[in-house]
């Protein structure tokens, strides 16, 4: 029943790829490639709907598995895909014509941003614990070319890191996946099944804890580099600071959430199997210090894009901690802040891409006056921050307030240091964007119409969301809590 | 307990390969390097076979055929291709001091034994002790990567990292599934040619493969 829609959703990505690479560098590859992320969006409204309507299920011969869980992040990232490809076309029509991008950059650009999106959906959707990791080592190789699009020596060197550092992390990953499939062959026998993740769920019960534990760190370190937690994030800033703009914008709004679902994935194995909290604590612990490190560091930012890629990992960081702490209303409140985050981030990238196309700089000490001279650049860049510091009506508000209370009702020795990272947060990422926004400029205006419906559109989900959550929605997250806690 | 003659080849192929690692870990000159590489792939593919022999897994055939395409002959002969483009085959790596290097890596062995005795008391027959040789590798390419200064010796590194982990599916698990395997060989070959795109791409940037010109990205 689910086939179709699957087999749809992850053709079209793939098929885009390949047709943008084959067709080689033409003047409306850009419109092909939001052509193909709008229909890959509109199908994964049609997967989730079918989910939805009748419950988890696996397709083709087990391989794939759709439940509430997943269905709302491949909803998420085709969504997200989808307005970043609308904000990509004018993008970087303007890089060309300022001279920083050839016709040939463009073509790899869009055949990679289609393989890319393939990759996340792959991993996503798959049943297979071993397909996860190949699909997101995959993810790497896609976009590891796009960080250094630019061929600057800067971003070669933030390539190379991603690349190095990501290899490195998910072959601990890959570690991890052989412990968990020794535990498994034991119960489940060698073969096909002993990888898929609803067979190991059936029989969590009975896998061996010892080495569940310690494929669990493995598990957890490795994916937890793609993550961006601390101290494995030193890849992230420097590549979300040189890579292109809209490639910041999806690694940071989806790249991040796709690791993450492969780390909740095992936390319910490794759950099953200790029956303690050990994997909460780990991700607790990981989750705290990656928020803290991360707030202590924005304000030291001098580049825009490296201060909101230290607030993706202050916001990854509050997300795992409230995975880790396990629970209905905590897991919910960590589904809810995924969402938020991944629309309110990507937003603040597409601000912040043309207000350094603007002013042709990603120093915030020269980076004046937006206001004066685009107010939608201006009001878009300052609304996305005071969505981010989770000011109200924003729904990051109400995640980050459903987090705070749910850690001050379980685990009140983690609030000071919540609430103190938090607060660091806001004066430093506040205290950057006021200025920005409004001081004196002499700069002149933007000759190109900048793209900022997309901005404006997720913003104003985010407003929606924060003021008033559809049943159906609610309902919908509440399913997929509850498979996770 | 009389061990079986099968088991003691498997073994005695583990700890060459730990040997292999280590000589890796102290080789200066980059051809050299590359040809140990190409050793480690050879004992891998041996090892493959005898464990899909002895265990009459039929999948774990083809593994070892895939090892033996990929990690002995075409990874190798694209790194000396490489090479050869960018005139590097003579090239010399200065390493600071092997024998710490050397130390350090037992110590990890070491770990590692520590850290899989639980789990190699659970593993029947074949596989006691493998893991713990298995995870030393990958320790010892870790430290490979980290003690290396030129971008091509860290992707030997990473390769052999690559390798370790697969030594740890066949030696613990009898391979894992076939479609996995061929996911991960996939991946390993892309990431190869990208690598290859990369040295061109930095070359000509930096005017050099040293890594060292690349730490200008810092947070102040």
């Amino acid at each position: 029943m689910i086939e179709l829609p699957l087999l749809v959703l992850l053709a079209t990505p793939l098929l885009g790829g390949i047709v943008l690479a084959l067709l080689g560098a033409r003047s409306w590859a850009a419109e092909i490639n939001s052509l193909m992320s709008g229909c890959t969006f509109a199908i994964s409204v049609w997967l989730a709907i079918v989910v939805i309507g009748s419950g988890p299920q696996t397709a083709f011969q087990e391989q794939f598995f759709i439940d509430q869980f997943n269905v709302f992040l491949v909803a998420l990232t085709a969504f997200v895909a989808f307005t970043t490809s609308l904000f990509s076309r004018p993008y970087m029509r303007i890089e060309q014509h300022h001279g920083k991008l050839s016709t040939a950059m463009l073509h790899l650009y869009y055949s990679m941003y289609q393989l890319f999106t393939f990759t996340m959906l792959v991993a996503l959707t798959t049943n297979n614990m071993g397909i996860i990791w190949v699909a997101m080592e995959a993810a790497t190789l896609t976009t590891v070319l796009l960080v250094s699009l630019y061929r600057t020596p800067a971003s070669l060197e933030a390539a190379w890191k991603y690349f190095i550092l990501c290899g490195v992390g998910i072959a601990l990953a890959l570690f991890g996946t052989i412990l968990l499939y020794f535990a498994a062959q034991r119960v489940l026998g060698s073969g096909g099944t002993a990888l898929l993740w609803t067979h190991l769920n059936q029989v969590k019960g009975q896998l061996e804890p010892t080495v569940l534990k310690l494929a669990f760190v493995f598990l957890l370190v490795g994916y937890g580099t793609k993550i961006g937690l601390v101290p494995l994030h030193s890849w992230l800033p420097d590549a979300h600071a040189e890579g292109p703009t809209p490639v910041s914008a999806v690694l940071s709004g989806l790249l991040l959430n796709v690791a993450l679902c492969a780390v909740m994935r095992s936390k319910v194995l490794v759950d099953g199997s200790l029956g303690n909290h050990f994997s909460g604590n780990l991700m607790m612990g990981f989750g705290l210090l990656s928020l803290v490190v991360a707030a202590l560091f924005l304000s030291r930012q001098k580049d825009i894009k490296r201060m909101f890629a230290y607030s993706s990992i202050e916001h990854m960081g509050l997300i795992t901690f409230s995975f880790g702490m396990g629970g209905q209303v905590a897991t919910f409140a960590a589904l809810l802040h995924m969402t938020m985050h991944s629309l309110t981030k990507s937003a603040i990238f597409f601000a912040v891409g043309h207000a350094v196309q603007k002013t042709g700089t990603q120093q915030m000490d020269h980076i004046r006056g937006l206001i004066h001279v685009s107010p939608t650049v201006g009001w878009g860049l300052m609304l996305g921050s005071l969505a981010i510091l989770g000011m109200p009506p924003f729904g990051v508000f109400a995640s980050e307030f459903l987090i705070i209370t749910s850690a001050m009702h379980d685990y009140p020795w983690t609030t000071p240091f919540l609430l103190t990272a938090l607060g660091i947060a806001f004066a430093a990422i506040f205290g950057r964007v006021q200025p920005m926004v409004y001081g004196q400029t002499s700069a002149k205006a933007l000759p190109h119409t900048p793209a900022l419906i997309p901005v404006f559109l997720h913003l104003l989900l985010v407003l929606i969301l924060g003021l008033y959550m559809p049943p159906y929605l609610a309902n919908w997250y509440r399913q997929a809590a509850a498979l996770l806690s | 307990m009389q061990i079986p003659l099968i088991l003691q080849f498997v073994n005695l192929l583990a700890s060459i390969l730990l040997l292999v690692v280590f000589a890796m870990l102290a080789q200066r000159r980059i051809l050299s390097l590359i040809n140990l590489f190409a050793w480690q792939g050879g004992i891998l593919a041996l090892s493959t076979f005898v464990v899909a022999y002895s265990t009459r897994q039929h999948h774990l055939y083809y593994s070892a055929g895939l090892t033996l395409v990929l990690k002995v002959l075409l990874l190798p002969w694209l790194l000396h291709r490489l090479i050869r483009k960018l005139q590097i085959r003579q090239e010399v790596e200065t390493l600071i001091n092997i024998p710490t290097t050397m130390l350090v890596g037992i110590g990890l062995v070491i770990f590692s034994f520590n850290l899989a005795a639980p789990i190699a008391e659970l593993a029947q027959g074949i596989t006691r002790g493998l893991i713990g040789i298995a995870l030393a590798s990958v320790l010892l390419s870790l430290l490979m990567m980290m003690t290396r200064r030129k971008a091509i010796t860290q992707v030997v590194a990473f390769l052999s990292l690559e390798n370790s982990l697969f030594f740890a599916a066949t030696s613990a698990t009898q391979g894992m599934p076939l479609v996995v395997e061929f996911g991960i060989a996939l991946d390993v070959l892309v990431a190869t040619f990208i690598f290859g795109i990369f040295f061109f791409q930095i070359r000509e940037t930096f005017d050099s493969l040293d890594i060292s010109h690349m730490e200008k990205l810092k947070d102040d």
